[in-house]
């Protein structure tokens, strides 16, 4: 059973101009979009502010209704059937919290455990698994509205895997967190697919999540699906480059033979130059072993494409 | 001096430019006060005609301005207790206001007059003007109950700033000052004469009432523009309007000043 | 049968356990919270004391009778406010989000939305309403029966079915009124103060708005004049006192009409 699918999916709304000349103009948040995601995939879901992941969540999840097309989720419509299905998919949204803000964490999850009528011993066998792997043993007792934003988003994503869906969707989980913490919650994804084979459905702007838990990359720009396949092939298709950014210990003219490298510009007459170059190709650490030998190198950063110039990328080229 | 007129008239500006974006919210108070107008006209009427169609100095019509009016007025005055500057002391955000060259007490009720100024147009003249045309009311013939009216209603929407005021600048001292705040709620309209006009109060409670500032909040202003007050009586009540004003404006002054320097004292 | 009831409540008694254990807790802020609720029905008491403090009869009633009005309506209301007075706060729970994850839980939207929070502090207004009931019992010229007794407590139970409906109804219509939300204000605690009041008194348009539309004469005025034997004001028929229970299924067959509206409003669906 494909886990999700949908055919046309279209969600259009009305927007009326405030004011006194009162027009109405139609936004199509959601335009024509068909695809399938089958059992145990791990799916990333990018596109720019306002492009319509959100909206398509939305009607994943039966909270919106589609203006045309089909949809289906764990094979069920999911306004029609929502209640069924919200047994079978758990949701973790960035902005929005399902823990009860006042209130232990620990009291949280037994709440949700009487929600979704767990049956008791179940219950909390999986409530202690996930405990445990999400190191979440520290804060318990701690009321959500107390823990820092690493420590929620984990038991938010707790929250979520309690009733242990087939299907989990991630609404920007790594947004504002440290580096070591996204890193033990891409950890902890990656496991519990490989443990319970969930299927992984998230929305980021971070590449980083991208590249280190999907296998397969969705493109939505302007309502449209604008690229659905690996994440490979999404750097192949748009040539994304990284670019290596070098202090130099004394200025330069600019470095415009370093192999396997463009030039994109300098700064402080030549005291930082920036090089662009294809992740396909070399590799910083080569690119820096070329720079070196021409210069001394104070210090130097790495810009990973971002997810903006991917999307622009890809637009593009469909054009 | 003709800085400081600006900088006020600045900030009135402001505070009726910031309400002119709750026009929603101002049409369903507006709904609201209707709906009240109609239920208090009702039973108030019936009150006056069991009375032999004079009850307390109101008949039919003047009974009708009082509530109509009253209910214009509910639009004006703030008789929740709530206000911003309670979650700004609360916050510590107050001290950038410390900071501002204007003084704290004025600027927030120059902006609060200049926000109640607004909802006037949405809210305060069409409940008036409903009553007036549906159900008909006695208002006076002559000029100077409307210009001192006019008068009145400012002094008394000021008041009730003064009294919110005060109640919240004691949250630097008080934790919480909900306690305050619900009970201002509960007894401020009551003693304004929100409820039922303050003539129809059994003795007892009337001077009750007024030991309290609260009937220069409302009934004083109802009472002056409907013309049951005039000449000399409704300059008196005019004149108490302003001594209360300045009396609570003088209390919220001195507690600012010791929050201010509790905040100084404590580092902010 | 007991067990599966037990079963399908667990998840609604467990959110309304923790909110409860949160109230208590903050021990001051509730004792607070109490003699407010407590002062708020004293002074809406008071209003009517002293409305016939200056007349003896008023819509045909003397003040006995209208503390049982009162008395009936008022318990009834806050008994609703208790359970459903956060209902007509839809729209905080649509900007904090707590709406959408409602759709994530095997469980009706309404039925979560009710059961998300209690007001355990109305308790205290219900004293004034069965104080003021008591006093109506004893003081007015009750027609002692069985009928009367069954009477009284049909109205009761009518009552709180009737303004339960009333913050459900502003709930669905809220979807619509996200920032003019007030607006429901105006029947739901319109109609509290209606409720208490001699529907004789009013106008046509009034006697259509909360006597049939919003029905809360039936949560008082009209029951009491049976049970002290007064004339129903035209258009009401004589029965109308017992008609509180058809009342209350009318209001909330309207409140759940208006808030599938407010849903499906709110999921775009239909344009």
């Amino acid at each position: 059973m494909t886990i999700i699918e949908t055919e046309g999916l279209t969600r259009q709304f009305v927007r009326r101009s405030k004011g006194l000349r009162r027009s109405r103009s139609l936004l199509t948040a959601v335009d024509d979009v068909t695809l399938r995601i089958e059992p145990g995939e791990s799916v990333g879901y990018i596109g720019a502010n306002g492009a319509g992941k959100s909206t398509t969540i939305k009607m994943l999840t039966g909270i919106l209704v589609p203006t045309s097309g089909r949809v289906r989720t764990c094979g069920l419509d999911p306004v029609r059937q929502r209640r069924v299905l919200a047994s079978r998919v758990g949701v973790v949204f960035g902005q929005r919290s399902q823990l009860w803000w006042d209130l232990p964490v620990r009291e949280s999850f037994e709440i949700l455990a009487a929600i979704h009528r767990l049956p008791a011993r179940a219950g909390t066998t999986r409530q202690d698994e996930l405990v445990e792997q999400l190191e979440m043993g520290g804060f318990l007792e701690t009321p959500v509205r107390q823990l820092s934003l690493g420590q929620r988003m984990r038991a938010e994503v707790a929250a979520a895997l309690l009733h242990s869906p087939e299907l989990v969707i991630l609404d920007e989980p790594t947004i504002g967190l440290d580096v070591l913490s996204k890193q033990r919650l891409r950890e902890f994804l990656l496991a519990e697919r490989a443990r319970h084979g969930t299927t992984l459905l998230l929305t980021t702007h971070d590449m980083g999540d991208i590249e280190r838990l999907c296998e397969r990359v969705l493109v939505i720009d302007h309502g449209r699906l604008a690229y659905d396949g690996s994440l490979a092939g999404l750097s192949r298709t748009v040539g994304a480059q990284r670019v290596l950014v070098v202090d130099l210990a004394e200025s330069l003219p600019d470095l415009v033979d370093v192999p396997d490298t463009r030039h994109l510009g300098s700064e402080g007459n030549g005291l930082r130059q920036r090089l662009a170059f294809d992740a396909e190709q070399t590799t910083a650490a080569r690119v820096l072993a070329a720079v070196s030998k021409r210069a001394e190198v104070r210090d130097l950063s790495v810009e990973e494409p971002d997810i903006e110039d991917v999307v622009r990328r890809i637009y593009s080229t469909h054009r | 001096m003709r800085a400081a007129v600006r900088t006020y008239g600045k900030l009135v500006a402001s505070g009726f430019r910031q309400e002119s974006h709750y026009r929603l919210a101002a049409f369903a108070g507006l709904v609201a006060n209707v709906t009240f107008g109609f239920l208090k006209a009702a039973i108030l009427f019936a009150a006056v005609r069991a009375s032999g169609g004079h009850l307390q100095g109101y008949d039919v019509g003047s009974m009708s301005a009082y509530v109509w009016l009253s209910q214009g007025m509910l639009g004006m005055v703030n008789l929740y207790g709530s206000h911003e500057l309670g979650e700004r002391i609360r916050t510590g955000d107050i001290a950038v206001d410390f900071a501002r060259p204007v003084d704290i007490q004025g600027a927030y009720l120059a902006r609060f007059m200049g926000g109640r100024t607004f909802t006037l147009i949405p809210r305060g003249l069409p409940s008036v003007a409903v009553g007036a045309l549906t159900v008909g009311m006695a208002m006076p013939a002559t000029v100077t109950p409307y210009a001192l009216g006019v008068v009145s209603v400012l002094l008394g929407t000021a008041v009730s700033f003064a009294c919110v005021y005060a109640i919240h600048v004691l949250g630097f001292w008080l934790v919480e000052t909900r306690g305050l705040q619900l009970l201002y709620m509960v007894v401020s309209g009551f003693f304004a004469g929100l409820f039922v006009p303050l003539p129809l109060f059994p003795a007892w409670l009337y001077d009750a009432a007024y030991a309290t500032p609260f009937p220069s909040v409302m009934m004083t202003p109802i009472n002056v523009l409907s013309g049951q007050l005039t000449g000399l009586a409704a300059w008196h009540a005019v004149v108490v309007q302003v001594v209360w004003l300045a009396g609570i404006l003088l209390v919220g002054r001195l507690l600012t000043n010791a929050g201010l320097r509790k905040l100084e004292v404590q580092g902010g | 049968m007991a067990e599966a009831a037990g079963a399908l409540l667990a998840p609604y008694k467990a959110v309304l356990a923790s909110r409860i254990r949160a109230q208590r807790s903050y021990r001051a802020s509730f004792a607070l919270d109490l003699g407010s609720s407590l002062l708020v029905g004293l002074v809406e008491l008071a209003e009517v004391w002293i409305l016939f403090h200056n007349v003896t009869v008023l819509g045909g009633m003397t003040f006995p009778s209208i503390a049982l009005v009162f008395g009936l309506a008022d318990m009834a209301f806050a008994l609703a406010d208790l359970a459903f007075g956060h209902c007509d706060r839809l729209p905080t729970y649509v900007r904090a989000g707590t709406l959408d994850v409602f759709y994530l839980r095997p469980q009706p939207l309404l039925a979560q939305l009710v059961a998300s929070d209690i007001s355990l502090r109305r308790l205290a207004r219900c004293l004034v309403g069965a104080a003021a009931l008591g006093y109506g019992l004893v003081a007015a010229d009750v027609q002692w029966s069985p009928a009367t007794i069954a009477l009284l407590v049909v109205t009761f139970l009518s009552g709180c079915a009737i303004f339960s409906a009333l913050f459900i109804c502003a709930a669905g219509l809220q979807f619509f009124l996200i920032n003019g939300a007030e607006m429901t204000n105006a029947f739901v605690y319109g109609g509290r103060y209606a409720a208490t009041q001699p529907a004789r008194v009013w106008p046509g348009a009034i006697k259509v708005v909360f006597g049939m539309v919003f029905p809360v004469a039936f949560a008082g005025y009209l029951p009491v004049l049976r049970v002290v034997d007064l004339p129903s004001p035209h258009p009401f028929p004589e029965w109308a006192g017992w008609a509180a229970p058809l009342a209350a299924v009318w209001a909330w067959l309207f409140a759940i009409a208006c808030w599938r509206w407010g849903v499906r409003h709110y999921q775009g669906a239909g344009g």
